[in-house]
């Protein structure tokens, strides 16, 4: 075992698929000699050829449509959007192409490419680079959305979404990227896609998050405890699909729900869940299922992003609203 | 002013290559293509066909029993010229008037009715098949092309990936970015234009200020070619050299050919009319592909209007034929819809499936 940040637990695990399989190709801007802007992809050119992991022209929706053309030659295509702001540039290639190959062709051809993308706030980008984008992805049929919550997770998370033999858009949030440091096993190992994962166990409140707000909700939690509330928090893990069995699960217990995202509020992911909790669970609730989330604005210049991202204080303020209800 | 612009008058250098003129003459002997008599016989049987297929296609939709239809009349030279420029194991990516290139590669003709019926096995391509199924969306398969032929290069398969658009097509971001992708990789692709003068309605002279597609070549760095698109003769023979560079390991080839869509931009409701006179129509009428390659083959001795009644024939009968077959098919089920989405289906699906399968048995 060695203690690894998320950006680390993410080379580890492209190495790991790149010394596994010929056929996987990684590439995108920057990728190649430079390690990738974050320095995902650290080291890999050197160690496994300009072949196997290169530099593209700078254009997405070009990277996302070639990736659809290399899966045709059986490649397994794990291209990098450098920010995923950008991938409004190969919308067309990513929904409108990669994600109906398999459909469109009747099952002739499939289109086995892993979207890695850095995302989230926090971090003082400027626009375009820290947006959640994730409620437009989880919206297109024939993709699977996942967001791993750390180095654990994300290297056996992005193993599965490798191996999966459909397009996988695997986000990574920038302010998780080297914020800490977590036990990661050397060697491989894959976490189940479409699976949440309960992070920590409660009895009076089921919070449910992605991303770094699986953070925020286990502060929100620890905090609560000291004031006598018990949460059970979730990790979707994958946010399409959702994982809904694990979440009614933990709601028949606790009979209430808060849902967390950074993304803003009108439509997304926590709409979609909250949706599916009443229409499945509505005589076990207690209270209405609450949602956290950032204003309905586009996402701010760095200087109001301390208020307009969601936090703790706001998580245990629904919590409470929710408990007195 | 101090500065000329460098290139200047460099439409001037993208002169049309031609072989076969209007009138069924060889003007350009040295470029004739090496093609056997059985070989042009079998190009003219292959045109005439296609162009049965149209005017059929365009009957049945007329009946309300074809369902989409893009017509090709007018672009035989330019679709089977270079489709026949190709190796089985070429993959050919196709905008939606591309259909009959599919045909001519192994698709059987009660699938290509399917496609046009929105049943997906029209879609699904024949093992032998190398092809993605018509591309919708304009321009979005002109990146996938340059990942196909990257792909290729890297197995080292003496292949190549050819892919077709129309002049609208080289507008779209996706035509820079694909053939540059092509260019910067030096990926065996063919970017096919066929220039047919409207993008639906909007004519060639305002959707650039280029006075060629080919010429674009240039800025992306890799050969380019403005052929005579009514000319089959010369448009093999463009696709066979590209070709030829390609597998070579010389990279991609962008190629313009110059044509024209006789019928409407498709069966939903076009009307020509709107933007083209009379007088434009029977002017590329005169060019016509088959009305010159059959004076070309008569002068030859190779043909005749009795080979040419029998190919009709034959081409109605076996379009008969494929309409009954695709009739016959299954009508396409939601539940084999959500079957094919994904190998393994997720969990809202697999939900999805079971109330489907109950409605669907109802």
């Amino acid at each position: 075992m060695a203690e690894m940040t998320m950006i680390q637990a993410i080379t580890d695990a492209l190495r790991t698929e790149l010394k596994n399989d010929d056929n996987v190709l990684v590439f995108g801007e920057d990728v190649g000699q430079n390690g990738g802007v974050f320095r995902a992809t650290e080291g890999l050119q050197d160690e496994f050829g300009e072949e196997r992991v290169f530099d593209t022209p700078l254009a997405e929706s070009g990277i996302i449509g070639m990736s659809v053309g290399l899966s045709t030659q059986g490649y397994r295509p794990v291209p990098e959007i450098q920010f995923f702001g950008f991938v409004f540039e190969a919308m067309d290639a990513v929904v409108g192409q990669s994600a109906r190959m398999r459909y469109r062709s009747g099952g002739r051809w499939h289109a086995p490419i892993t979207i890695r993308s850095p995302f989230g706030g926090g971090v003082h980008t400027p626009e375009l680079h820290a947006d959640s984008l994730e409620g437009f992805m989880t919206q297109a049929p024939g993709l699977r959305v996942v967001i791993p919550s750390g180095p654990y997770d994300a290297k056996g998370l992005l193993i599965s979404s490798i191996r999966n033999n459909d397009p996988v858009i695997f986000l990574e949030h920038m302010k998780l990227y080297r914020s800490f440091r977590e036990e990661v096993p050397e060697d491989e190992y894959t976490i189940d896609l479409d699976k949440a994962n309960v992070v920590r166990k409660g009895t009076d409140m089921t919070l449910v998050a992605y991303g770094a707000m699986v953070h925020s909700s286990i502060k929100a939690a620890e905090e609560l405890e000291e004031e006598g509330i018990s949460c059970e928090v979730i990790d979707l893990r994958t946010v399409s699909p959702i994982d809904i069995d694990t979440i009614l699960e933990s709601v028949k217990k606790t009979n209430r729900a808060v849902v967390v995202q950074e993304a803003q509020r009108q439509a997304g992911v926590a709409a979609g869940i909250v949706a599916e909790i009443q229409e499945r669970a509505i005589l076990h609730l207690e209270a209405p299922v609450f949602r956290v989330t950032a204003p309905d604005t586009v996402y701010p210049f760095s200087q109001a992003e301390e208020v307009w991202l969601p936090d703790h204080q706001d998580i245990k303020e629904k919590v409470k609203e929710s408990m007195n209800f | 002013m101090v500065f000329k612009s460098p290139v200047e008058g460099i439409e001037e250098k993208f002169e049309m290559i031609q072989i076969l003129n209007e009138d069924g003459k060889i003007v350009n002997e040295d470029a004739m293509p090496d093609l056997s008599d059985d070989d042009l016989v079998e190009l003219m049987r292959r045109m005439v066909y296609t162009r049965v297929l149209d005017q059929r296609s365009i009957a049945l939709n007329r009946q309300g029993r074809l369902g989409f239809y893009a017509p090709t009349a007018g672009q035989e030279a330019s679709q089977l010229g270079s489709q026949f420029a190709l190796e089985q194991d070429d993959f050919i990516l196709p905008g939606y008037r591309d259909v009959p290139q599919l045909i001519w590669q192994g698709l059987p003709l009660y699938q290509a009715f399917l496609f046009s019926r929105g049943h997906y096995h029209g879609n699904q391509m024949p093992e032998d098949v190398q092809a993605l199924s018509p591309q919708i969306i304009i321009g979005a398969q002109i990146t996938q092309a340059a990942g196909v032929a990257l792909g290729m290069k890297r197995r080292g398969k003496k292949n190549v990936a050819i892919t077709y658009t129309g002049d609208g097509g080289a507008s779209q971001g996706d035509f820079y970015e694909g053939v540059n992708f092509a260019g910067a990789y030096q990926a065996p692709a063919i970017f096919i234009v066929q220039n047919n003068r409207f993008a639906i309605s909007v004519p060639v002279e305002k959707q650039s200020a280029a006075k060629t597609i080919a010429q674009k070549s240039v800025a992306m760095g890799i050969p380019g070619f403005l052929v005579d698109g009514m000319d089959v003769l010369a448009v093999y023979k463009v696709v066979q050299e590209a070709r030829e560079r390609a597998v070579n390991g010389d990279g991609p080839t962008l190629i313009e050919t110059l044509t024209y869509r006789y019928g409407p931009h498709t069966m939903a409701g076009d009307d020509p009319t709107r933007y083209r006179t009379e007088d434009m129509d029977s002017e590329w009428e005169k060019k016509d592909p088959i009305v010159r390659f059959r004076k070309f083959l008569e002068d030859k001795g190779l043909w005749s209007e009795e080979k040419e009644n029998e190919v009709m024939e034959k081409a109605k009968e076996e379009i008969k034929t494929a309409i009954k077959k695709a009739d016959k098919q299954e009508k396409q089920s939601v539940t084999e819809l959500i079957s094919i989405m994904h190998e393994e289906l997720p969990v809202n699906l697999k939900e999805q499936m079971e109330e489907y399968k109950e409605k669907e048995s109802k």
